[in-house]
């Protein structure tokens, strides 16, 4: 059996790592030649952040915050269609 | 032992969806292409975030099997972070569905591509080359009328 503590110092790590990801996607959204690629960015950054808030609702004990993610994911979802069909340049 | 079982697979899980996602990453900054880029953004991190919150979905069932008191709390916790990965699943490649047909229709093309077969105005020049080729029938066949008219 895993003692808790060192679980819990292993999802920190774990968290540490998503940040870097999302940091590699800020850059991709900062540097990007074209719009589609800093939407690409802009859904990777979404997606990692779901990931990191049900992981941080997991390590704090404080359950609420994977329902906020569930509503998060749904929000992101609306927001990347909106803005792909504002890229495809039809009536929205 | 039945711990240690699950113990073996939060490690594992964690370890592939760190891994994985951290490859999305790197393939953002790597990759030549908008299209190559929302492959490796997309699908790795939809793979890494299945791991990662299956690692804690597998912690709320050791904890609810072997605890032995009857407290719903880690079963709450399972179940909700499973509806949390259902929502990941459904809308992460539906999104990046949208965005690669928006990338597509707005221009972006290829990387080192040579033929684009998925081209809109394919049709418009088909039906050009149709009447072209019957304007070419009609200068044909005039001169013979004009013969015929001149004899």
């Amino acid at each position: 059996m895993i003692e808790e503590t060192t679980l819990m110092n292993l999802y920190y790590g774990v968290l540490c790592a998503l940040f870097l990801t999302v940091l590699m996607a800020i850059i991709r959204i900062v540097k990007g030649p074209t719009a589609p690629d800093r939407v690409v960015g802009l859904d990777t950054v979404n997606t990692i952040v779901i990931v990191g808030m049900v992981l941080f609702g997991f390590i704090t004990v404080q359950w609420i915050i994977i329902d906020v993610a569930i509503v998060y994911a749904f929000l992101s979802y609306i927001s990347t269609l909106f803005i792909a069909k504002y890229l495809e340049g039809g009536k929205i | 032992m039945l711990g240690l079982v699950f113990d073996i697979l939060i490690y594992l899980c964690l370890i592939i969806g760190v891994f994985f996602n951290l490859l999305a990453g790197v393939g953002l900054l790597r990759f030549p292409d908008v299209y190559t880029r929302l492959h490796a953004g997309t699908k790795c991190t939809t793979f890494g975030s299945i791991f990662l919150i299956g690692s804690v979905i597998l912690f709320g069932l050791r904890y609810w099997m072997l605890s032995g008191t009857i407290d719903n709390s880690q079963s709450i916790l399972a179940i909700h972070a499973g509806i949390a990965l259902a929502a990941i699943l459904l809308t992460n490649p539906t999104g990046a569905h949208a965005i690669a047909r928006a990338a597509h229709r707005s221009g972006v093309k290829p990387y080192g591509a040579v033929v684009d077969m998925l081209e809109k105005p394919d049709k418009p020049e088909k039906t050009k080359k149709k009447s072209s080729v019957r304007r070419k029938k009609n200068v044909e066949k005039q001169p013979i009328n004009a013969t015929l008219e001149v004899e």
